[in-house]
């Protein structure tokens, strides 16, 4: 029960306030003495409300310290808020809510605005804030959470003005009756000339390693995206590699078993979008499914066990006397040759003290960036099983504080086109009993993208 | 100082905090500031040297980036070397980051003060006035080491510039405020209170405010700066306007100088000489003059600047306090402000006159304004000028305008702020008591002060009221009359039903004549606000109860149902239960006569300071007190009520009542043998003698317990507050005779004898002690044939000596026939480990010519002593615990008496320790083993005493844990033998 929705500016102006319950305000405030509130807020906010506002203002945008946590609680009030550049949205409530609701929601949020109007911006929120309010009317209702389906809600939320002397009342009725009914992702009586079928595995690997070459943690998170154009009402069978189902298969083949099993793969958990039929993947851990329209995220899935580290990164750091360091740090790849990994970044963190750097690297293009107290190293291209190397000589000044140097982690971005976990799409099948096309006749494509999310090595 | 010329703005700077403003968020600017930072240290870490200018430049961004909250670990050694350049501009960033971020312990701090050291001894007057300035913003204890001497010599040289002068002035007084020691005092001292003769006005503003500062600390080595602040003073106050030139602010010459002169002149007492008293009076009296002049400006600086040198003006006035004239002119000065338009105004008028009110010049001056300081106390829109308003009206109150003031208070108190309710209620209280004439007066506005703001009187205020009450027989009656009034309202706040409960059960016989308030009517007026009250009220009215059963025997039946009800007997508070079932079994069993007895109407409480004045006086803090004790110095007022007027019940022999109020622990010897058959009744009711020990006080003492009026209200409560601050000031009591310490060391070891005589009078000795307490009977015998008239010993706890031991005596009487002897009891309760015994004032009027003497009162740390018997392991086991340098007490005497070891022995037990046997190997040797009980904490003592027969010397050692008690026993032992 999300008592209100405020949206900021990075100077903590409100730019959008929606107000669900009359309990959030009132006491949330009583803690700090604040200014007059930004200039978007206008007479719709009470004294309430306003101190609210404000609390969040003070307490977080505002704060000294930099806040970390991403809940809030000021004067019993709690705050839940997620960051897209500068901008904040904060959910506000009084109760006791599921707070990953609440932040699954403000995701969701996050990702309706986005495909509404592109970039979440000051700019864009701006010149959309009648649309987001009708938005926010329509998926969250005295705070419970509502359809938040991108494809549905374009069907009746539009940027093209006003549309209803065009609009049939059949039309409408239609669109009451499947934003109401069984299936509300999806409406009826759609038609593609071309049944096409895209499907992305897109996952993000963290890592944390120690110097001396030790797996510390490692986790992937993934993501199967859809983008489905087909028509009609299809219904639709997705099956991977995991193990639970590979293993009951094989039961029948006990050879298979032996030959599958290196393939499958040990899921730790996973969500789904609501189209997938739950009570099917809990007896038959089968996806089926009827898509929405266009693209979502069908699947959600992370996993522990069996992972390919795409690259490994060797460092030596060596501190010659108070004034002078040398850091090395070797990059292998570890996938097949054929494979080409992009867009590789390693970031060699410096000390705070240092007063310049030279480097070397044998392959892309190395920088020392004071701004950010790091040398960026950035590689375009790298195939498989390769390896790459960087050295830097960082002077330091002398300074008069006896601290040591924290040594942070050196951080890796990089894009592989394989799944780091060991998923593999198996089949995805496509049955429209009522057209006549059959799983044949769609166009099906997959991808495979890995990223890295936190890849970190201590040196 | 030379002006920055345009080439030396930094644009570097200018851009790089720009770029910080523009942006747009937190992250953005860390970002700037860590590449800047990189590259200063690029810059920094270069071969080639910088120049100054770029120098100075790194340098003040380092300092913004540093203002901003960033850590600054480097470029401390790049700006001390600016310290050494030519250029004004690059030495002043140099200082000036090197103030506000060098610490006192660092390495630099060396070449640091090795600049400042060539910089004081340049001849430039700029740079001198740097490197002062730096000092003075450092400010450190290392600094200070580095550079107290130096500074003095700068100030008084004859051929330093008068910035210069100006600034060390400025410096040695930052340093002598943050380390008074290190500044040496010398012969500059009498060349600084010259410089008040200086031609330069900041000069002599800078030297003011360091030798106010100087001579508070001494003032007899600035004597001399009274003449020349007084002729200063009068110079500018008699110049023109426009004599002072830049020191001419709207109109007022020198204003800051005056106002720090009258300051100064603040810290002396008046001037003795008398051309300078006939100048500076005559000073005084121009700014007086000058404040009935028309303004020359509309501005309200020159208001402000005019104001301030005359407010400094009045309080110079009432310091000196000995001026009427000028005091009355003040105070009719102050009387045209208290209307002013500026609230600030009237708040200092209403200020200065609350000190006003307290000389004896100008308070019938201040009275006259009563009825506008009223109009404050009711108009006044802020409410820190009420305050002083109310603050004012209790300062001018005397005799003659109580009435009205405390009827003004009371009816502010119905709208006053929360905030100073509860100090009204005391003010009222206080006032109400001190100048009350007629007590029905003062128990009618203490009734309508608990009837208006009950939440805020405290417990001291109606302690009062009934001890107040108890002590006069006149307003008994009227009392009793008057609550049972208050009783009859309604809805009547707590402490009223406490007042009325107490009054009643002590006084309700006096109205019970009147069918309106029979006893039946009364108890039941009392007994329907029984369930509306708390527990700690609810005991007291338990106690009323029984007290009822005794004055009116018809209500017995009644009262003893109550009693016995279930919500009585089985109360789930256990202090409640335990009353009424020993109330209901007393009552059922004694005899009338023992009821009478135990019952008897509690006795009159001893004359003291009111508790409530003390309550005021912690809630004011200590500044208040002078304007608190006004009426002491006021001719007309003091002594209505406050001074030692026993009235006649008070002199009456303790009754067995009265005595059972005494120490609760204390061997009850005058203890009816009621109790003693209750306490037998009492084991009875409980059910079995075994189980009787476990209850926690033995029956007696439970029994005495109870009878105490109940504890938390009790007046007995007060009694125990150690603050008898009636006893008269340790200022009037003579010193001690020269034979006090002697007499006292008699009674070291032993409790009884003659403490004094001579040809007049002698006084006897009885005295026992109990764990931390006593009773001393002190026998006063007239050994004339005339009789003593205005008898009065009394007990003085000189220093601190209050918070560690509570006396508490028994009014004698006045007079001692001749030949007769007359006795005190003292109860003495020790609260913790003293050193100086408590002095015995004894006077009184012989043949007409008044007589005094000081004794020592033998009561010494070791009566309380409790011998500990213990084997000779333990011994030593505690002597090696307790071996810590500053617990051992050591002394090797020659002995005054003869060897006797049996007398030794004597001694020894007289001194209270217990004397273990077998413990040292040597025979001749004694051990000894107590415990000092005090109330708030044991110490423990061991000691052993080593005779020489030979050389005929003694070594004691003492061995306690706390060092004092070590030193102190040690030296009262050695004195014995």
């Amino acid at each position: 029960m999300i008592g209100g929705l405020f949206i900021y500016n990075h100077k903590g102006e409100v730019l959008i306030s929606r107000v669900y319950r009359d309990d959030i305000g009132s006491q949330a405030a009583d803690s700090a003495v604040f200014s007059s509130s930004g200039p978007f807020l206008g007479e719709r906010l009470g004294g309430s409300v306003r101190n609210a506002v404000d609390a969040f203002r003070v307490n977080v945008i505002h704060a000294r310290q930099q806040v970390r946590s991403p809940v809030t609680n000021i004067a019993r009030t709690s705050f839940f808020h997620v960051k897209r550049s500068n901008i904040w949205l904060a959910a506000v409530t009084k109760q006791n809510v599921n707070a990953a609701m609440v932040f699954e929601f403000l995701y969701k949020m996050c990702d309706v605005m986005a495909a509404y109007f592109g970039k979440i911006s000051e700019e864009n929120i701006k010149n959309n804030f009648v649309l987001i309010y009708e938005l926010l009317d329509e998926i969250l209702d005295f705070g419970y959470p509502q359809n938040s389906e991108t494809g549905a809600l374009k069907t009746f939320i539009t940027q093209q003005g006003i549309k209803s002397q065009h609009q049939t009342k059949e039309e409408q009725s239609q669109i009451t009756s499947q934003v109401t009914g069984q299936i509300g992702w999806r409406r009826e009586g759609i038609k593609y000339r071309r049944n096409e079928l895209f499907l992305d595995v897109l996952e993000s690997v963290n890592l944390l390693m120690s110097p001396q070459g030790q797996v510390l943690s490692a986790h992937v998170s993934g993501r199967v995206v859809m983008k489905s154009y087909l028509s009609g009402m299809p219904e639709c069978k997705f099956g991977m590699n995991d193990k639970i189902v590979i293993e009951k298969q094989g039961k029948g083949t006990a050879d298979e078993t032996s030959k599958s099993g290196k393939q499958s793969i040990a899921i730790d958990d996973c969500t789904f979008h609501q189209c997938v039929r739950l009570s099917k993947f809990d007896s038959e851990r089968s996806i089926s499914f009827i898509p929405p329209d266009g693209e979502f995220e069908l699947m959600r899935y992370r996993t522990t066990k069996d992972i390919i580290l795409p690259f490994r990164v060797i460092p030596l750091v060596r501190e010659v006397g108070r004034t002078k360091l040398e850091v090395k740090v070797v990059i292998k790849s570890n996938f097949k040759p054929s494979l080409l990994a992009q867009k590789i970044e390693v970031r060699i963190p410096t000390p705070l003290n240092t007063s310049g750097v030279q480097v070397i690297c044998m392959k892309g293009k190395a920088k020392y960036k004071a701004s950010e107290n790091a040398i960026v190293w950035k590689i375009k291209r790298m195939a498989g099983m390769k390896e790459s190397q960087i050295s830097a000589e960082i002077e330091l000044l002398p300074t008069n504080d006896k601290k040591k140097w924290a040594r942070p982690p050196i951080s890796m971005n990089f894009e592989v086109p394989f799944a780091p976990s060991g998923l593999k799409v198996r089949y995805l099948k496509v049955f429209e009993p009522k057209l006549n096309y059959s799983d044949h006749d769609v166009i099906k494509w997959v991808r495979y993208i890995g990223r890295s999310g936190i890849y970190e090595t201590r040196c | 100082m030379p002006a920055v010329s345009k080439g030396d703005g930094m644009r570097g700077l200018a851009v790089f905090i720009s770029d910080i403003r523009n942006c747009k968020s937190k992250e953005a600017e860390i970002k700037r500031i860590n590449k800047e930072l990189a590259n200063i240290r690029s810059k920094f870490k270069g071969d080639k040297a910088l120049d100054g200018y770029s120098k100075k430049k790194y340098v003040c961004k380092l300092l913004f980036i540093f203002l901003l909250g960033h850590d600054i670990d480097f470029g401390h050694m790049e700006a001390v070397n600016l310290l050494s350049s030519n250029k004004y501009t690059e030495k002043q960033i140099g200082y000036l980051f090197i103030s506000v971020l060098v610490n006192s312990n660092s390495e630099l701090i060396r070449l640091i003060n090795n600049a400042i050291k060539n910089d004081l001894a340049s001849r430039n007057p700029t740079f001198m006035c740097l490197a002062l300035h730096c000092i003075a913003n450092v400010g450190s204890r290392e600094m200070g080491e580095a550079f107290a001497a130096d500074i003095p010599r700068i100030l008084v040289a004859g051929d330093s510039m008068d910035s210069v002068k100006q600034s060390a002035a400025l410096c040695l007084l930052r340093l002598y405020k943050a380390s008074p020691d290190l500044v040496p005092m010398g012969e500059w001292t009498a060349r600084v209170v010259h410089l008040l003769n200086d031609q330069h006005m900041g000069v002599v503003t800078a030297a003011v405010s360091l030798i106010t500062c100087l001579c508070k600390k001494n003032p007899d080595d600035f004597k001399t700066c009274i003449s020349l602040a007084v002729s200063r003073l009068s110079r500018i106050v008699s110049s023109a306007s426009t004599d002072l030139q830049d020191y001419t602010y709207y109109f007022v010459p020198a204003p800051w100088l005056s106002v720090k002169l009258l300051r100064l002149l603040q810290c002396y007492p008046p001037p003795e000489d008398a051309a300078v008293k006939g100048r500076l009076v005559e000073c005084l009296e121009t700014v007086l003059n000058k404040a009935q002049e028309p303004p020359k400006s509309k501005k309200v600086q020159h208001s402000n600047a005019k104001n301030a040198i005359l407010f400094e003006t009045i309080s110079l006035i009432i310091h000196y306090d000995s001026e009427p004239n000028l005091l009355v002119r003040a105070c009719n000065q102050l009387g045209q402000f208290l209307q002013h338009r500026e609230t600030n105004l009237r708040y200092l008028a209403l200020e200065s006159m609350c000190t006003l009110a307290s000389s004896e010049f100008s308070h019938e001056a201040v009275k006259t304004h009563i009825d506008t300081v009223i109009n404050a106390l009711k108009t006044e829109r802020d409410v820190s000028v009420r305050q002083r308003a109310a603050d004012l009206l209790y300062a001018m109150c005397d005799r003659s305008n109580a009435k009205q003031i405390v009827s003004e208070m009371l009816r502010y108190l119905e709208t006053a702020d929360y905030a100073i309710r509860e100090e009204i209620v005391l003010k009222v209280a206080i006032l109400a008591e001190k100048y009350a004439v007629d007590y029905s007066w003062y128990v009618d506005t203490i009734l309508n002060l608990i009837r208006i703001a009950g939440d805020y009187v405290s417990e001291e205020v109606w302690y009062r009221v009934l001890q107040i009450v108890t002590n006069r027989d006149d307003v008994q009656g009227y009392a009793a009359k008057t609550v049972f009034e208050a009783l009859q309202a309604p809805a009547c706040h707590e402490n009223m039903v406490k007042v009325g409960g107490y009054i009643l059960g002590e006084f309700g016989n006096l109205i019970a004549g009147d069918p309106r308030s029979s006893p039946p009517v009364q108890f039941s007026l009392l007994h329907s606000k029984f369930h509306l009250c708390s527990v700690a009220t609810r005991a007291l009215l338990l106690s009323t109860y029984i007290k009822f059963i005794n004055l009116f025997p018809e209500t017995k039946a009644t009262i003893q149902a109550v009693l016995r009800a279930g919500s009585q007997l089985r109360n789930a508070d256990v202090e409640l239960q335990q009353r009424a079932v020993e109330y209901l079994t007393l009552s059922s069993v004694a005899s009338t006569d023992v009821l009478a007895t135990v019952l008897e109407e509690m006795p009159p409480f001893p004359e003291r300071e009111s508790s409530i004045l003390a309550k005021l006086k912690r809630k004011k803090g200590p500044g208040a007190g002078s304007a608190l004790d006004d009426g002491r110095r006021d001719p007309s007022s003091n002594d209505i009520n406050g001074g030692v007027e026993p009235t006649p019940s008070t002199v009456s022999t303790p009754s067995p009542s009265a005595d059972l109020l005494g120490l609760r622990a204390a061997p009850p010897p005058a203890a009816p043998p009621a109790s003693a058959g209750a306490g037998n009744l009492l084991v009875d009711v409980f059910d079995g003698p075994a189980a009787q020990p476990s209850l926690g006080p033995t029956p007696e003492e439970a029994f005495l317990s109870e009878l105490e009026p109940p504890a938390p209200e009790s007046p007995m409560a007060l009694l125990a507050d150690p603050a008898p601050a009636a006893d008269p000031g340790p200022e009037d009591i003579g010193p001690p005779i020269p034979e006090a310490d002697e007499l006292l060391n008699k009674f070291v070891c032993k409790n009884n004898g003659v403490l004094f005589e001579n040809q007049l009078l002698q006084i006897g000795v009885k005295s026992e002690f109990r764990q931390n307490l006593g009773r001393m009977y002190l026998f006063y015998g007239n050994k004339t044939s005339v009789q003593f008239q205005n008898f009065s010993p009394t007990v003085v706890h000189p220093g601190d000596l209050q918070t560690q031991l509570a006396v508490q005596t028994k009014r004698v009487a006045a007079q001692v026939d001749g030949g007769a002897q007359v006795q005190q009891v003292l109860n003495i309760e020790c609260l913790r480990d003293f050193l100086t015994p408590p002095l015995l004032s004894v006077r009184f009027r012989y043949g007409g010519t008044p007589q005094a003497l000081t004794l020592k009162l033998p009561v010494t740390i070791n009566k309380f002593f409790q011998p500990t018997e213990m084997a000779a392991q333990d011994f030593f086991q505690r002597w090696k615990q307790l071996s810590l340098p500053q617990q051992e007490a050591q002394k090797i005497f020659k002995a005054n008496h003869p060897m006797d070891a049996e007398v030794t022995k004597a001694k020894l037990l007289g001194f209270g320790s217990a004397l273990l046997d077998n413990v040292d190997p040597n025979p001749e040797n004694f051990v000894g083993a107590g415990i000092i009980q005090t109330k708030a904490l044991q110490v423990g003592c061991l000691l052993r005493l080593e005779p020489n027969a030979q050389a005929q010397m003694y070594r004691l050692t003492l061995r306690t844990s706390k060092e004092p008690v070590s030193r102190h026993l040690c030296e009262l032992l050695a004195q014995q033998f």
